[in-house]
């Protein structure tokens, strides 16, 4: 689903939202059902990369959302191309 | 024992699926118009490269995988935080 986002969108931010709430929330699952089904030393690490996602991939987007607003990159409705 | 096998092969059937999301994702790598479309595609190509070793550790139940895992996603969050600075400032100081 984010690969779709990530291919189909149209400009930058759209792709960043696309991509960051299902690449993390996504991810988070996949380690969230590895964990509850094994042994507790197991589970810690793979909370703790639960954990980490979820710090770290939405800091990544902002900072890209922001690198992107710095160097000039115009959002969609500024460029007059709402269908209103 | 025909229960794990087959928890076995539906993890390897997802990992296989995450490979093809990587390889779909390459393609806006490759052909992104601009510098940002290239950092979010490598951001998600990061996470699912995780994703792919913390199921290799389940199936071949190595549990150091795990460690390899997390220094794998600190790499691509300081990558990625780096290269958008780069483009923000012009230098990394």
């Amino acid at each position: 689903m984010a690969t779709i986002g990530l291919l189909r969108l149209p400009d930058v931010y759209n792709r960043l939202h696309a991509t960051t709430k299902c690449d993390t929330l996504g991810a988070g699952l996949v380690l969230l059902s590895l964990a509850l089904q094994s042994e507790a030393a197991v589970a810690i690490r793979l909370a703790l990369l639960i954990i980490f996602i979820l710090i770290t991939n939405p800091t990544a987007a902002h900072v890209i959302a922001r690198s992107a607003y710095v160097i000039g990159i115009q959002p969609l409705i500024d460029r007059g191309e709402t269908d209103d | 024992m025909i229960y794990e096998q087959t928890l076995d092969l539906l993890y390897a059937i997802g990992a296989i699926l995450v490979m093809l999301m990587i390889f779909l994702s390459m393609i806006r790598a490759l052909a992104g118009p601009t510098a940002p479309d290239r950092i979010v595609a490598i951001n998600i190509i990061t996470t699912y490269t995780m994703i792919i070793i913390t199921l290799i550790s389940r199936i071949y139940e190595q549990v150091y995988f795990l460690d390899i895992a997390m220094v794998y996603a600190l790499m691509g969050f300081i990558t990625t935080i780096g290269v958008a600075k780069y483009l923000e400032k012009g230098a990394l100081d």
